[in-house]
């Protein structure tokens, strides 16, 4: 059975390459498929009908204890015998439904063989969990089959509609299914329904799991998708909507009914909402004029049928019902594709403007009769056997309860005469010659049907006049099923054409004449209809509560996104300060002592950093602002040593230093001043919020440090440093080993951070080296140009304006450059052992750079570093990565340090870490960031200066830089 | 451990200041909040080291006598991060200016447009206005579409 489930998805996967390589005719090779599986459905046959069951389990996800479970049992073999058999003479239909060269048939035969495959698995599931999978499934398929190209208003709303219907349905399925599992204790289908349990649990998850059922069946209030779905191309109509999936819901039941029937719920709500869904739809269906729509209320009439006969939870009503599902499967199916041959034959499904058509389409009209005269139930076909074992068993008390029996009866009695009714107008409407039309209408027919095309219609109808005498034959299988359930009467009657001259004849004849009498009277009945049609339907109440969602919808954005960012921030901080707030407030245990500080000159750094952050406030210059958040910054560096960390002290120094000389680059390029563009009211809120905030982390920070008990998980950090990092900087050997993977992600976002950088200064080309110095430009421009003596002291320095040299510039930073390269490069190898390493290395490199750049300009630049930053960065990111992935080739973990100890005959006793080569990476890095930084926001600005870049300015605009 | 008086009114210092920055609309501004918060933060990792010690290096001190170096390592990177991020909202500040020749923060166009629509989108329409041409499928197939 998996095999079979796994021949449907290739041969779905492979279903458009197929259509492409041989048009509509691979519609033939596809139907082999399901055909297969009808075949070898078939051979279990005997095994099933002498009471044996197929099962095969394949392990799927052993975490969640879900198996791919399937088992073939009665019931489950009827259903897919139908899936199948229909299945396959739908696809072998689509071959000359469809026309050589329509767009889309290969999308819809992948689709459709698809769903063949997921109904399927969802009638041999034996897993809750797995039953639920190909529920959805079959929903997803439906509704992309019902969307067809998605080009059309009406297939995508209908497609939507099912989808969100269904799909709900399903989720309620699924918590019920969930539920029920619990309360069984097991989630084997066979299992469940043999024991169910019991407890408000069991109600609750039945009555969810009936929700889904409903859905899928459509059943009131839930019956307008079916209708809305025949957007959809026929032989979808025929096969999802008529046979297949929306028997989903039907089969469910049939599954569930032997265990759950007589759980509180099920049978108000199955044998109620199924009998006024028979009913509605029956009366809604002799009002349609389109003649597929007039077949979609029949099958939600049908359905409404099938579900009060196999909800009732009785053998006698059960094994009707499986009779009658195999009677609606078949000759609703064939009115669906002779409706489909009609439509492709004159382009016209409209009843009142069609007229003559059996003559010219005799073999039509005989299929098409034979499938109706099944469907009204008339004798000797399969619906006419069916109906009548449902009348017989409630007449004879197949309902424990005669007055719901009694009720039940005269429902479904009625909704077989509209039945009768509605079937007698489909003819009427197909193939009559209408009064007031002319002979043949319309005159000619657009695609006279073949052979091929008839074949599927024609076998199925035969399939159900064949049936109803053979009906004895179907006994064992259906009596397979039934006996699981209780008996009702003194004895089941079998399925039989006759049964001798007894009530339940005489109510068949009743509801014919009913329904002849019904369609004689059709026009009269139409006016009725019309004046007692009432303003509202469940379609608009659809629509209606779709278009509230959406309006709330809008009410809710409209309401929360004001479209202001401080307004939102304002938000979080205050959610942040009223609930770790007030937990704080009340509840933190507060510190029993202080001390004032730990050194005086903490105090005074701290004033002084405080000065500056509230001048920050005040400030409104940009580069002043600037300057002292900087001051902040270095006071920070300052703290930190006082502290004991000489390494941040180190690197908070360097970064403040590039953090300034990076605003200087871009602050050129703004305004001097920064505009207030805040109301006093709106200073005076965020001040509130600002002080709330620093109070509560205040707070926070002393509350935290006198709650702290526990040994700090650094506390080992000094022996595990050099024992296994082979370092003295313990700092530094947390970043390059013990936290490796924390240093590799970091170090990864400064990779992002410079290509952000670059990519919104370049926009167009990211990468590439820095613009050096062409000699021969610069000769020429020293010629027609009056420019200072050419310097030495720096390369390219010649380029600049001489008003924006300085000598003294020049000249120490010839000096100094190659010493701070030198000095970076010593921090990064001394860095494992005394205060350095990586990132500050790469800091002082970077510096150098800068101070390169400042004193000779982008040219500088370009001769400085003459490499592409991009190199730089991914090169870093390589060692760093490169050094995890060859530590895990030596065995060892990744990152993880190898220490390797020799001596040389000159260098003597030499010891080199591993961890060093990640640290390189971490060098290259911050200098590639550095680099990338300074060539964006510093030379290309230069260079759109100076070369006065087209993309600045519009014509009309005037830039003052 | 106790704590000490004065790192906590240094970081909350700090923290409003930030906090005040970055609820401007000018950009600038915001950066400029954005490293306080920044500073500030480092600061309360450290704090929770407890006192303060001697460096963390093997063979300056005696270990029991050093400051915990993990928070050390978390907040050194925290450093250069913020360098990082700092140079990228740079980078916006000057795409922002360039562009529009402002450089804050200004109320979501989209967001407000929103706030002020009273319908809804396409669902509005009811199903009897749809066009009789996109309901009628003639042939029902594809090639008339």
């Amino acid at each position: 059975m998996t095999l079979l489930l796994l021949l449907h998805v290739v041969a779905a996967l492979v279903a458009p390459v197929l259509v492409r390589w041989w048009g509509r005719n691979a519609f033939l090779a596809l139907a082999l498929v399901p055909a297969a599986a009808f075949g070898w459905l078939l051979a279990r046959l005997g095994t099933v009908t002498d009471g044996g069951e197929v099962h095969e389990t394949t392990s799927w996800i052993p975490a969640l204890d879900l198996d791919v479970a399937l088992r073939l049992d009665p019931l489950a073999l009827l259903f897919a015998l139908v899936v199948t058999g229909v299945g396959a003479l739908v696809l072998l239909y689509c071959a000359r439904y469809f026309e050589a060269g329509d767009e889309g048939a290969g999308r819809f035969a992948g689709q459709l063989t698809a769903f063949a495959g997921s109904m399927l698995g969802l009638v041999l599931a034996d897993d809750l969990l797995l039953l639920y999978v190909f529920w959805e499934l079959t929903t997803v398929f439906s509704y992309l089959l019902i969307g067809g190209a998605g080009t059309r208003l009406a297939a995508r709303r209908a497609a939507g509609q099912a989808l969100v219907l269904t799909t709900a349905g399903g989720l309620a399925m699924l918590v019920g299914l969930l539920m029920i599992g619990e309360a069984s204790g097991t989630r084997v289908l066979s299992e469940v329904v043999a024991h169910p349990g019991s407890g408000p649990l069991l109600v609750a998850g039945t009555v969810l799991v009936l929700v889904g059922a409903i859905t899928k069946s459509a059943m009131i209030p839930f019956h307008f998708w079916l209708p809305a779905a025949m957007e959809a191309p026929t032989p979808v109509s025929a096969y999802l909507h008529a046979a297949a999936m929306v028997k989903a819901g039907i089969y469910l039941i049939a599954r569930l009914a032997p265990g759950f029937a007589d759980v509180p719920g099920w049978r108000p709500i199955v044998l109620g909402l199924g009998l006024a869904t028979m009913f509605v739809g029956g009366y809604r269906s002799l009002r349609q004029n389109d003649l597929k729509l007039l077949l979609a209320f029949g099958t939600v009439s049908q359905l409404g049928f099938l579900m009060v006969l196999l909800g009732a939870g009785s053998r006698e009503l059960g094994a009707a019902g499986l009779a009658m599902t195999l009677a609606h499967a078949l000759f609703k199916s064939t009115l669906f594709l002779t409706v489909g041959v009609i439509d492709h034959a004159t382009g016209v499904r409209d009843l009142r403007r069609l007229s003559g058509l059996g003559r010219r389409l005799p073999a039509l009209a005989v299929i098409g009769a034979l499938a109706a005269a099944s469907m009204a139930g008339l004798p000797p076909l399969l619906g006419f056997v069916g109906k009548e074992a449902a009348f017989s068993a409630l007449w004879d008390g197949g309902l424990s309860d005669r007055t719901a029996a009694v009720v039940v009866l005269t429902g479904i009695v009625l909704g077989s005469a509209l039945t009768a009714a509605y079937t007698a107008r489909f003819l009427w409407g197909a193939f009559a010659r209408k009064p007031g039309l002319p002979q043949t209408a319309p005159a000619e027919l657009v695609h006279p049907p073949g052979a091929l095309f008839l074949a599927a219609p024609a076998v199925l109808a035969l399939a159900g006049l064949l049936a109803g005498p053979g009906s004895p034959l179907l006994e064992p299988l259906v009596a397979g099923y039934a006996e699981q359930l209780p008996l009702r009467t003194a004895e089941a009657a079998a399925l039989g054409l006759w049964h001798g001259l007894q009530p339940a004849l005489a109510l068949s004849a009743g509801t014919l004449l009913a329904g002849g009498a019904l369609f004689a009277l059709r026009s009269r009945l139409f006016r009725l209809q019309q004046r007692w049609a009432v303003g509202a339907s469940a379609d608009e109440g659809y629509w209606n509560t779709l278009q509230a969602l959406d309006r709330f919808a809008v009410l809710v954005t409209g309401t929360t996104q004001r479209g202001s960012l401080p307004a939102y921030l304002g938000t979080i901080l205050v959610v942040v300060l009223a609930l770790p707030g007030s937990v704080l407030l009340f509840r933190a245990p507060w510190p029993g002592e202080w001390r004032a500080w730990d050194t005086p000159v903490q105090a005074l750094v701290g004033a002084v950093v405080l000065v500056a952050a509230a001048l920050a406030l005040k400030i409104r210059q940009r580069l002043s602002a600037v300057l002292v958040v900087g001051v902040t910054g270095y006071g920070l560096a300052v703290l930190f040593a006082l502290q004991g960390a000489p390494d941040l002290a180190l690197t908070q120094f360097l970064v403040e230093t590039l953090t300034l000389v990076v605003f200087v680059l871009v602050l050129r390029k703004l305004p001097k001043d920064i505009s207030e563009r805040h109301r006093p009211r709106e200073r005076a809120v965020r001040g509130a919020i600002a002080v709330g905030v620093g109070l509560l982390m205040g707070c926070v920070g002393a509350v935290a440090l006198s709650a702290r008990t526990a040994t700090p998980v650094s506390a080992d950090y000094p022996d595990e440093a050099y024992g296994f990092g082979g370092g003295k900087n313990i700092v530094n050997v947390i970043l390059v080993d013990l936290r490796a993977w924390d240093t590799l992600g970091e170090i990864s976002l400064l990779v992002v951070a410079a290509t952000g950088v670059a990519s919104l200064v370049f926009l167009r080309r990211r990468t590439g080296v820095v613009d050096r110095l062409d000699p021969v430009q610069l000769a020429r421009d020293d010629r027609s140009s009056r420019r200072a003596p050419r310097g030495q002291w720096l390369a390219a320095s010649a380029a600049l304006a001489p008003e924006r040299r300085s000598v003294v510039l020049e000249v120490v930073t010839r000096i100094l450059f190659h010493s701070i390269v030198v000095f970076s490069v010593y921090l990064l190898f001394s860095g494992h052992n005394e205060p350095g390493g990586g990132f500050a290395g790469g800091l002082v490199a970077g510096l150098a750079l800068v101070l390169r750049y400042l004193a000779g300009g982008r040219y500088e630049l370009g001769e400085a570093a003459p490499v592409d930053p991009g190199l730089l960065l991914g090169i870093g990111l390589l060692f760093s990565g490169g050094t995890g992935v060859v530590g895990l080739m030596l065995g060892a973990e990744v990152l993880q340090t190898a220490i390797l100890e020799t001596t040389l005959p000159v260098l003597g006793n030499v010891k080199l870490v591993t961890s060093l080569f990640f640290d390189i990476g971490v060098y290259l890095i911050v200098v590639g960031l550095v680099l990338d930084v300074l060539r964006s926001l510093g030379a290309e600005l230069d260079r759109q200066v100076d070369e006065d870049d087209p993309i600045d300015a519009t014509p009309d605009e005037v830039i003052v830089r | 451990m106790t704590p000490t008086v004065v790192l906590p009114v240094i970081i909350g210092g700090l923290y409003a200041a930030g906090v005040y920055l970055l609820l401007d609309r000018s950009l600038t501004r915001v950066l400029l909040g954005f490293l306080l918060l920044g500073n500030a933060t480092n600061l309360l990792l450290l704090s929770t080291v407890g006192g303060a010690g001697a460096a963390p290096i093997l063979g300056l001190a005696d270990p029991a006598e050093m400051t915990d170096p993990l928070p050390q390592a978390l907040i050194l990177t925290a450093i250069v991060i913020t360098f990082g991020v700092a140079a990228f909202l740079l980078a916006l500040i000057y795409r922002s200016w360039r562009l529009v020749r402002q450089e804050v923060v200004g109320v979501d166009e989209e967001d407000r447009r929103v706030a002020g629509r009273v319908g809804t989108d396409a669902d509005e329409l009811d199903p009897d206005d749809i066009p009789s041409d996109d309901i009628d499928l003639p042939h029902a197939s594809w090639e008339d579409r």
